[in-house]
């Protein structure tokens, strides 16, 4: 187990390379000058120049290259061009919302994704097993934006049950799990949760499905074992695959949430991301861009380990 | 005997056994969903490709008068928006850009991704290493994140919104191609073509093209109901097209406002959006068991 986690973490180093790399580069895509944003429009040659030589964009690529990556690994990803703030900590304060609108949205779609997965596959072909893979295909086909949208119009608009956009008093760094709180978190994580109850389903569903076909549950109901006891051994056998699915919808979340949280200015990370879109913050876009890739590569190296943990048949050699 | 036999079977009818896409054709025109789908989205196609010949109003022409009109109010039968234009011709017009800006990067993705699988497949060893490991490391981002990474970097517009979602795609389609290819490379009738001469190129393009393409095309179309939502996503949050281009992404987006006073009209372009995507994805579902010969 421990050589399996060793290499699996030996792996992960080029593809963590690969992804500062591919992030550095977004920023050398760019249409034009990347001072273009913090230079006033009548700046002189070498004023231009000077600025350039200060953040050191005059030297060759890989230079900088090495440069940014050496200040990475330190925790230095640069000052926000638009506050001046340090862009980790700006991205960190920001992702502790994401992460709570994950959390709720993940226990929400994972929790319903298991239960009409298991309840279809194991009801195959019966008007349950319609009703749930109808719900799970309008969830993975649905544009979760506007379903954001129509929440707010049921329920803040028409109803007034639930606010529409924002965190709750206190601002960004301010959430505790309180009602006053958590009423504002209702209905992004519902809209949220849409996708990986979708994908849940029918993974579990079709997991489910090919499980129950197999000789060994023909077997085990030979032996006389009570259905329940089957069900165990059904939830045994698709728990692993079901894990890594769950674990990449997380990932999914946590790196995809611009929209959702655009559509409820929910102040996370996908707000951020928008917010140094616009202004052009180019280190800022870059900064939360590398930490959301980050998060989802160990996040998937921890997926990895811990479906090798709960699967014998996974070779650990 | 054996004379008459041979006889009566030059009278028979030449009966041809039905080939694999003859049946695959007729188990998918059987399945009603998928006609459905099918039935809907081509709907849909035709009014886009057709909307000049309508007698729509024009989606360009607002009025400070009529703006945020009600469903079904009289010759604005699904309302006007926040600059007073006809929904309707808005939509069906707005299906021109929005089909065109989803559908083009699965095309591009497509035949890129198709050709790098098949030749890393085909090819194997260090070829394959190569563009495998490049490809994991867009895997190393969610796709949302990516598209917007790239469309952020680039900055808004058409162009670079189907350039960024083409590359979101590339990768996906290059690992289903690669091991459908690789499937199907150690297969005898592979050898037999090497055995009598065929070069690799003529290999996979005769031999390897046509025993491929079926899966990768089935999740392509998959791919098409994703597309549709991230490209109309990139103009809902400003980064597609821009305004007065009808498109329902953005068409979204500047209709947010009017959530307070009309909120059915503001969201009816996220219908279209819906019923395009959900239908691709039954279809793509439909194709996919129809091609699953076991059952």
């Amino acid at each position: 187990m421990l050589t399996y986690v060793l290499r699996r973490i030996v792996y992960v180093i080029p593809i963590v390379l690969s992804v500062a790399l591919v992030c550095f580069l977004l920023v050398h895509i760019t249409p034009g000058d990347p001072l273009v944003a913090v230079l006033p429009a009548d700046a002189s040659q070498e004023l231009a120049a000077q600025m350039r030589a200060a953040y050191g964009f005059d030297r060759p690529l890989p230079v900088q290259f090495g440069l940014w990556l050496w200040r990475a690994i330190h925790g230095d990803l640069g000052a926000s061009i638009a506050t001046g703030r340090p862009v980790l900590s700006e991205v960190l304060r920001a992702v502790q919302n994401t992460v709570t609108l994950a959390i709720a949205a993940a226990l929400i779609g994972f929790t319903l994704g298991l239960l009409f997965g298991l309840i279809a596959g194991y009801f195959r072909d019966t008007w349950i097993d319609k009703v749930a893979t109808s719900i799970a295909i309008a969830g993975v086909s649905v544009p979760h934006y506007w379903l954001g949208m129509v929440m707010v119009i049921i329920f803040s608009v028409q109803l007034n049950w639930l606010p529409a956009v924002g965190a709750g008093s206190g601002g960004s760094g301010a959430w505790a799990w309180d009602w006053d709180h958590i009423k504002y978190l209702i209905l992004p994580a519902i809209t949220t949760s849409v996708i990986p109850m979708g994908i849940v389903t029918r993974t579990v569903r079709a997991l489910t499905g090919d499980i129950l076909s197999q000789d060994f549950v023909e077997a085990l109901r030979a032996k006389g074992l009570r259905e329940t006891h089957v069900f165990r051994h059904v939830v045994k056998n698709a728990a692993p695959t079901a894990l890594a699915v769950m674990g990449l919808q997380l990932g999914y979340m946590l790196g995809g949430s611009i929209l959702i949280e655009t559509v409820f200015s929910w102040p996370g990370s996908g707000l951020l991301l928008n917010s140094a879109i616009f202004q052009r913050d180019l280190p800022l876009l870059q900064g939360t861009i590398l930490v959301l890739a980050l998060f989802f590569v160990f996040l998937n190296l921890l997926v990895d380990v811990a479906q090798a943990a709960i699967d014998p048949r996974i070779k650990r050699a | 005997m054996s004379a008459i036999t041979d006889a009566a079977l030059q009278a028979a009818p030449p009966t041809k056994a039905r080939g694999y896409w003859a049946t695959v054709g007729r188990r998918i025109a059987r399945d009603k969903v998928s006609m459905a789908c099918a039935s809907i989205l081509l709907l849909i196609f035709l009014s886009a490709l057709l909307a000049p010949y309508l007698g729509l109003a024009d989606p360009y022409q607002g009025s400070m008068i009529r703006r945020l009109r009600h469903i079904g109010t009289p010759n604005y039968p699904l309302g006007t928006d926040e600059l007073g234009r006809d929904m309707l011709a808005r939509l069906i017009y707005g299906g021109r850009l929005s089909l065109v800006i989803g559908i083009l990067p699965v095309i591009f993705a497509f035949v890129i991704g198709t050709s790098l699988g098949l030749v890393a497949g085909y090819v194997g060893g260090r070829l394959n290493t190569a563009i495998m490991r490049t490809i994991d490391v867009f895997y190393a981002f969610p796709s949302v994140l990516l598209a917007i990474a790239i469309s952020g970097a680039l900055g808004a517009g058409i162009v670079n919104s189907i350039v960024s979602l083409t590359i979101v795609f590339v990768p996906q389609i290059t690992r289903v191609a690669e091991s459908v290819t690789t499937g199907v490379r150690n297969m005898d009738f592979v050898d037999a073509a090497r055995a009598s001469g065929a070069g690799p190129f003529t290999i996979m393009r005769v031999h390897m093209l046509g025993n491929v393409l079926g899966p990768i095309f089935v999740y392509a179309t998959g791919l098409i109901s994703v597309s549709m939502i991230l490209a109309a996503g990139l103009s809902f949050l400003g980064l597609g097209t821009k305004p007065p281009e009808p498109e329902w992404g953005l068409m979204l987006n500047t209709l947010r406002t009017a959530i307070y006073v009309n909120p059915w009209v503001a969201a009816l372009p996220g219908v279209m959006i819906f019923a395009v995507s959900i239908c691709f994805n039954l279809l793509s579902d439909g194709m996919r068991s129809a091609m699953d010969i076991r059952n």
